[in-house]
């Protein structure tokens, strides 16, 4: 048993008796009641439980609450946070993208398939149709909302494109 | 609650149509909002209140069905506020979600109850300003009058109108089509914000207090029990509070026998479980072989069904007169519903009553279930409905609901039941495979002439066919074909069957509208031609349609074929592929794009889909429906597949079960013609065609029959 304190959407949480073994995603859903992140297989085939660590995505079903501590663990809550002033100010551009473009059927992947694309455009901010279907191969969809949300990926990223051009406008 | 149907009559004031407006929604103190009825509530900021009644998995009722009601009530959509409505069949009818079923059912109810709410509130201004309320008009949520300055806001008149007699349907005055604001408009899903910012909505989100996490271990052959488990080592492992078995009542759409494990969290449980040994007794356990089933049915391909399900004309004779002849032996797989969420929910049995919260397609049925289980009222089983994590059938039964319910009155503690991915796998209601030995005769124009299908499908009971097992009568083209007929052969088997998106229809249409294109091709003629000449064909005597309109789908045909651009010259090594279906009241036509090299490496690029499904409520929920259907279509038909043996799925997870994936998605356009027909459903009828549109894309670009599916199993791969 371990107690381990974790760095989630900036905040320091600590959470105590937990088995060793415990993946972060049990950690966040039934220890710290952040259920946006999903559980959907177990074995990092389906990308619903992606989460952000250090800003790189991982499975949280694969990663153990203790290989955690120390890192920056961003979660589907904790996004907003970061996000470019762009429409709603409260919200990060893909998660704004995924509304106006009632992206959603079931949603229940969702949280997975936006921070997955989340790192991707922090990488890659204007990436080609190739290059998004290559970065989101690791997310199923089982409503089949692909082509909406290759659609919402590049409202994002061209709204980001846009924000960066314009910063380096007021620049000069 | 017993009341019969006049005092039902009398207690709400409605007659017809199972609209029960009388009701009024409860109303929180907080929200200082007046009711109308069981569907509206106002708050004095004019914010409109309107309850979603049924089950959300994804096909966008939360949002279309109170779109109806805000469209008669004459609102501004961005006033509305939409809650999920109680379980209550009393205030809202009947609640599932299947068979495309929501919006054709609830359409003119949910106009009626939106323009009741208009009339009370038109009422209660005409009151307020001594006027005849005919005279007043309605537009965004606020009362106008002629000779009146100003408006008054429908948060102004609500309270007023709570107090208005309800007026009777033949008082009402619904709108024209061409008065409608938003019905046909793009409206963004109303838990779209809650689902990006990863709010508790679905089953799997809900947080009980004092909650105790459950798994519980079955058969993996359905019908084992236990004969022996290691429950006292089990007890014993690290936050484990109880273990137990429960015999169950046998039913597998309720509660199968196996063990329960309760922990103090979910990965507790999973871990505990890990060191869970059961023998099983497998007397009475599915002993199915997919590989002997293909087999057998293979062998029994030769030779007539076992019943007739539809014959007219006489087609033997047919058939050896006929100028050309055709045959063909179809086969498809069992598959699996794999919603992303699994299978959960929570349960507090406490003092002889059971709330359960619940991802549920059914969740009026669930409640009969619980308290037959429980041995307890219905009255005593309170469902909160969730938003479903998907269900494409697979929700329709409650057994995970029972299973919780269970655990819980067992353990005396709430709890929520987890299953595991590999749970979900192994213990679905599946969509059973079949077999079509068709044969079919052409005269010497090339007309068809001869119709026969020997459908070899599955038989849980002895009896009748699987869930979802069975053929209609009435599947096209058997009603226009002179001499035709269906005949039925039932495999027994072990293996539980459910509804899997489009029942009846998803995997029947490939074997029938790949082989009209198999006779068209016989004939030497196009197939469009061939397709739409057969849909003209007159009604033989006796038969019946079930709902198929020829000349709705004459249309969808048409358009699909021209969109798709079907007479243009294509590349060596690409095709289109055309099929028609109708299912659940949607007529639906598919153009498939696709590319095939010589190592069978085959790209999906564009399906072009013509649907007529009467008047469109939400344009984006209509045309992601489509899109969805499509993927499923296309991702069921290259990949999935579940092998049998020895009665256990063998496929356990999404390594081996392997829906498809971003860059494997077509382009799809969505063509929505405009007709004048009631308006229905957009869940199912999109995904029958895809399977035979590709199969004779396929056909056409490279001359090569695909005739199995998967595709995969014919050597095809995506490029």
């Amino acid at each position: 048993m371990a107690t381990v304190t974790l760095t989630i959407n900036d905040q320091i949480r600590t959470v105590e008796d937990i088995a060793e073994d415990t993946p972060l995603l049990w950690v966040l859903r039934d220890s710290l009641g952040l259920v946006g992140t999903k559980y959907g297989c177990g074995g990092g085939y389906c990308g619903a439980c992606t989460v952000h660590l250090n800003g790189l995505p991982v499975r949280s079903c694969s990663v153990t609450a203790v290989a955690a501590v120390g890192a920056k663990i961003t979660t589907i809550e904790g996004l907003a946070n970061e996000g470019l002033a762009q429409g709603d100010k409260h919200l990060h551009p893909l998660q704004q993208a995924w509304i106006d473009l009632d992206v959603p059927q079931c949603g229940y992947c969702q949280a997975g398939q936006i921070m997955t694309a989340a790192a991707f455009l922090d990488a890659n901010p204007s990436p080609s149709d190739a290059d998004i279907d290559q970065a989101m191969a690791g997310n199923i969809c089982r409503c089949g909302c692909y082509v909406r949300i290759k659609q919402a990926i590049r409202m994002a990223s061209d709204g980001l494109a846009y924000n960066a051009m314009d910063a380096e406008e007021q620049q000069v | 609650m017993n009341t019969s149907r006049r005092e039902f009559i009398k207690l709400t004031g409605v007659v017809g149509g199972g609209l029960v407006i009388g009701f009024h929604l409860p109303t929180g103190a907080e929200t200082k909002a007046a009711s109308l009825n069981a569907y509206v509530q106002i708050r004095p900021d004019n914010t409109i209140i309107i309850a979603a009644k049924n089950p959300e998995l994804g096909q966008g009722v939360k949002t279309a069905l109170p779109m109806i009601v805000a469209e008669e009530l004459d609102v501004e959509w961005a006033q509305v506020e939409v809650i999920q409505s109680a379980v209550d069949y009393l205030r809202y009818g009947s609640q599932f979600a299947w068979g495309s079923h929501s919006v054709p059912d609830n359409w003119i109810v949910l106009r009626r109850v939106g323009a009741s709410a208009r009339a009370m509130l038109v009422q209660a201004a005409a009151r307020q300003w001594d006027v005849a309320p005919q005279a007043c008009s309605t537009q965004s949520g606020r009362v106008s009058h002629p000779q009146q300055k100003g408006s008054l806001s429908y948060g102004e008149l609500a309270s007023a109108a709570a107090g208005m007699p309800i007026p009777g349907d033949d008082q009402l005055k619904l709108k024209s089509r061409d008065q409608f604001r938003l019905i046909g408009q793009r409206i963004s899903g109303v838990d779209n914000r809650a689902i990006v910012t990863g709010q508790p909505l679905f089953g799997i989100d809900q947080q009980i207090p004092g909650l105790h996490y459950a798994v519980y271990e079955k058969c993996p052959a359905t019908g084992g029990t236990v004969k022996t488990a290691n429950l006292e080592e089990v007890r014993k492992l690290p936050g484990v509070s109880h273990v137990f078995e429960l015999v169950g009542n046998g039913e597998t759409t309720e509660l199968m026998p196996g063990v329960a494990i309760i922990a103090n969290s979910t990965w507790a449980a999973f871990s505990a479980r890990k060191q869970l040994k059961v023998e099983w007794e497998l007397s009475d356990a599915a002993s199915d072989s997919w590989t002997q089933t293909q087999k057998r049915a293979r062998e029994l391909a030769a030779g007539n069904g076992e019943d007739v399900v539809v014959s007219h004309g006489a087609v033997e004779s047919a058939l050896a007169g006929a100028g050309r002849s055709h045959t063909a032996f179809y086969a498809y797989p069992y598959v699996a519903h794999a919603a992303m969420e699994p299978q959960n929910c929570s349960a507090h049995y406490h003092d002889g009553s059971c709330d359960v919260w619940a991802s549920s397609q059914t969740p009026q049925s669930a409640l009969g279930n619980v308290a037959g289980l429980l041995n307890i009222p219905t009255s005593a089983v309170t469902l909160h409905q969730t938003r479903c994590g998907g269900g494409f059938g697979r929700r329709l039964m409650n057994d995970t609901v029972c299973e919780a319910a269970a655990i819980s009155q067992r353990a005396g503690v709430p709890v929520k039941l987890q299953w595991s991915r590999e749970d979900d796998m192994a213990h679905d209601f599946y969509r059973v495979g079949g077999f079509h030995a068709l044969r079919g005769g052409l005269d010497e124009e090339g007309r068809v002439v001869a119709w026969d299908d020997h459908f070899i499908t599955f038989s849980e009971n002895g009896k009748s066919p699987s869930r979802g097992g069975d053929m209609k009568a009435s599947v096209f083209p058997v009603p226009m074909v002179t001499n035709a007929r269906i005949t039925r052969t039932q495999l027994a088997s072990g293996i539980p069957s459910g509804y899997w998106r489009a029942p009846g229809s998803n995997a029947i249409a490939f074997a029938v509208q790949s082989f009209i294109h198999e006779l068209a091709a016989t004939a030497g003629r196009d197939h469009l031609e061939f397709l739409l000449e057969l849909m003209a064909m007159p009604l033989q005597s006796g038969a019946k349609l079930d709902g198929l309109n020829p000349e709705r789908a004459a249309r969808v045909i048409t358009a699909a074929a021209e969109q798709a651009g079907w007479h243009k010259p294509r590349p060596a090594g690409t095709g289109l592929g055309l099929a028609f279906y109708y299912s659940h009241r949607g007529h639906v036509a598919e153009v498939a794009e696709v590319s095939v090299d010589k190592n069978r490496k085959l790209a999906l690029h564009r399906v072009t889909v013509a649907a007529d499904v009467g008047p469109i409520i939400n344009l984006s929920g209509a045309e992601s429906q489509v899109q969805g259907s499509v993927i499923d279509g296309f991702s069921t038909m290259m990949g999935l597949e579940l092998s049998i043996e020895g009665g256990r799925i063998q496929e356990s997870n999404f390594h081996q079960y392997r829906p498809l994936r971003m860059p494997d998605a077509p382009q799809i356009d969505v063509h929505f013609l405009d007709s004048d027909y009631p308006p229905t459903g957009l869940g199912e009828p999109a995904l029958p065609p895809l399977a035979p549109a590709v199969g004779n894309a396929i056909f056409s670009a490279t001359g090569i029959r695909v005739r199995e599916l998967p595709l995969a199993k014919s050597g095809f791969s995506l490029v």
